[in-house]
């Protein structure tokens, strides 16, 4: 009896004021949302623009003045700009040797951490080691670069002779890099391997499977795209890492292939010029602007590389 | 619970089988044989373990690491749950296919290709797609699309093909957990229709929780209940016809009429 009440109730109330109801509300609350988060988006974007225009007016600057060609620029091996030598080529060099030093340590072994930890470990193996790698992932960059120069650096010396590897060299700072990148890169992999539905793997595991051809046949590929984006991320922040370079890989631009010798990067060279007393408007400074955009267009051009390969290679799953 | 069954013809057996989750028990007790080239259909309430009892079948199990059995499984007389087992080969023998088709993110030819590769299949491998693809009534509308992507086919079309997977292992007995839940009735029927034919080379476990399916498509039919600590057990197992026309516990004969609960 009750509920058929009500239900009469309802349809009186609804015949009655239908049009009413219906009405199109303002909702103030949700208007003012949906513009605050517009701002945020949009915030970002004139924010890089900014930065772009900057670099690039400095960078017009530096081009303009007569002792530098755009062509030396990218193709000559010496940068000295005290006797108007500005090949970039020696800070390009030694910022790639430092990235593959560091992604030779951070891609495999970051991967390798990230399939263990969604495929293998226990819950209580995951407690115990996520906490450890987000510490690791916390650390200054700067005590980082002390520990290339204090403990990386005394160990390559010791196993390969202190002849042979200088006290700034490359490879020390590369490696720690990598170590400083392996928690970024795992737990990007991590998620994207976790992201891979549990019933794909029951697929696989049904079928005879083993954990490691599951693992790696099955999940890896299905994560492609967000491991792929993990690499990419680790790359471009081994480029654009500054203070560990600044402080083990040697500041003085040389252009060499021996990961045992000193040679400054992109970063460490722009760190140390902006820190300096060099007067403005001199081509030693503009420089850093041009070297800057380089940096930029490099990882520009890095990631839409890699776009183009993730959408070529990934498999999509539902 | 025994059956009238000839014991000679029992495929796979459950021996006082309990398995707990913690410890928490979700399925006690259960006594259950099943026989070769049949249909056997699981049925009963939701939550009453036959997810559970199906997925020990094949130690899907051992991936919930909480689960663990009292009991025994015997595969031709060999408990699967010896310690000197390999569980991996336990699944190759025994074949699963899942309530949701989840066939893998690759090429309707791979789908059916990777499993037969990693168990070492060394034959002809476009046959072998073929001829599973034939067996799973799924050749005739995928033929011309091999290297079409798995997840382009309807719902119906990835159950089937998620079966002619798990033919293309060779496996003997073949656990399908509510396949037809995801899908419309046609598919379903189709489904049903395609069971009938792999019968006569494997035994199937089907766990359904429609049970016109159940005495549609089953030659023999296990009655689950929960008990009031929340435990399933097995009520009943005998000719589906029977069960469905004879019941003999009182339980049995209130969930098909549907005065359950
Ligand atoms: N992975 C799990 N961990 C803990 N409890 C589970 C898990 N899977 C199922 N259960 C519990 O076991 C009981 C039986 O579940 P299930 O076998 O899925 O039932 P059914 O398939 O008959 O619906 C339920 O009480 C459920 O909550
Ligand atoms: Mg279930």
């Amino acid at each position: 009896m009750a509920s058929m009440e009500i239900t009469q109730n309802i349809n009186q109330s609804s015949a009655q004021n239908i049009s009413t109801r219906l009405r199109r509300q303002t909702r103030i609350g949700e208007n003012l949302i949906q513009g605050f988060l517009f701002l945020c988006g949009m915030i970002s974007i004139f924010t890089t623009i900014g930065i772009v225009f900057e670099l690039g007016k400095e960078s017009l600057l530096f081009f303009s003045t007569p002792e530098v060609k755009l062509i030396e620029f990218f193709t000559t091996t010496t940068w000295q700009p005290s006797i108007g030598k500005f090949g970039v080529l020696p800070l390009v060099n030694s910022t790639l040797m430092t990235t593959i030093f560091a992604m030779l340590i951070a891609l495999p072994l970051g991967l390798a951490a990230a399939i263990y930890l969604s495929e293998y470990a226990s819950h209580k193996a995951r407690s115990i080691l996520k906490p450890i790698l987000e510490i690791l992932a916390g650390i200054p960059t700067v005590v980082y670069g002390y520990f290339a120069l204090t403990f990386m650096t005394p160990l390559l010396r010791g196993i390969f002779g202190e002849d042979n590897v200088q006290i700034y060299n490359t490879l020390s700072a590369g490696l720690v890099m990598g170590i400083m990148i392996l928690p970024l890169v795992s737990s990007m992999s991590e998620d994207a391997l976790s992201a891979v539905p549990r019933s794909l793997r029951d697929a696989a595991y049904g079928l005879g499977a083993t954990r490691l051809e599951t693992a790696i046949k099955i999940v890896l590929p299905a994560a492609l795209s967000g491991i792929i984006a993990a690499f990419i991320i680790g790359i471009s922040r081994a480029i654009g890492e500054t203070m560990i370079v600044a402080v083990a890989a040697g500041s003085g631009p040389a252009f060499t292939f021996n990961p045992f010798k000193g040679a400054e990067t992109m970063t460490g060279y722009i760190a140390r010029i902006s820190g300096g007393d060099l007067a403005y408007d001199t081509p030693d400074y503009n420089s850093i602007f041009a070297i800057g955009l380089l940096l930029f267009g490099i990882t520009l051009i890095l990631n839409i590389v890699s776009r183009r390969l993730v959408a070529k290679y990934r498999e999509v799953y539902e | 619970m025994t059956t009238q069954t000839n014991e000679n013809n029992i495929i796979i057996q459950a021996n006082d089988l309990s398995i707990y989750y913690g410890s928490f028990r979700a399925v006690k007790n259960v006594n259950l044989g099943i026989q070769r080239n049949k249909i056997t259909a699981i049925i009963g309430p939701s939550g009453c373990g036959k997810s559970t009892v199906l997925r020990a079948f094949n130690r899907m199990n051992d991936f919930v690491q909480s689960a663990h059995n009292d009991g025994k499984i015997l595969f031709h007389g060999q408990d699967i749950y010896a310690p000197e087992v390999d569980p991996v080969q336990v699944r190759q023998m025994i074949g699963m296919v899942f309530q949701k088709p989840n066939p893998f993110p690759k090429s309707i030819y791979e789908n059916i290709a990777w499993g037969a590769r990693i168990n070492g299949y060394k034959g002809n491998m476009d046959e072998l797609v073929e001829n599973t693809l034939q067996a799973a009534a799924l050749w005739d509308e995928v033929k011309d699309n091999l290297k079409k992507s798995a997840l382009a086919l309807s719902g119906g079309q990835q159950q089937r093909l998620c079966i002619a997977r798990a033919l293309a292992v060779k496996p003997e007995i073949i656990l399908m957990d509510e396949p037809c839940s995801a899908l419309d009735p046609i598919a379903t029927l189709k489904i049903e229709d395609l069971m009938r034919e792999l019968s006569v080379k494997y035994s199937i476990i089907i766990v359904t929780h429609n049970m016109q399916q159940a005495a549609r498509a089953s030659d023999l039919t296990a009655f689950f209940t929960m008990d009031e600590d929340r435990a399933g057990l097995m009520v009943e197992y005998g000719e589906t016809s029977q069960i469905f026309t004879r019941p003999k516990d009182k339980r049995t004969e209130d969930y098909i009429t549907g005065r359950f609960g």
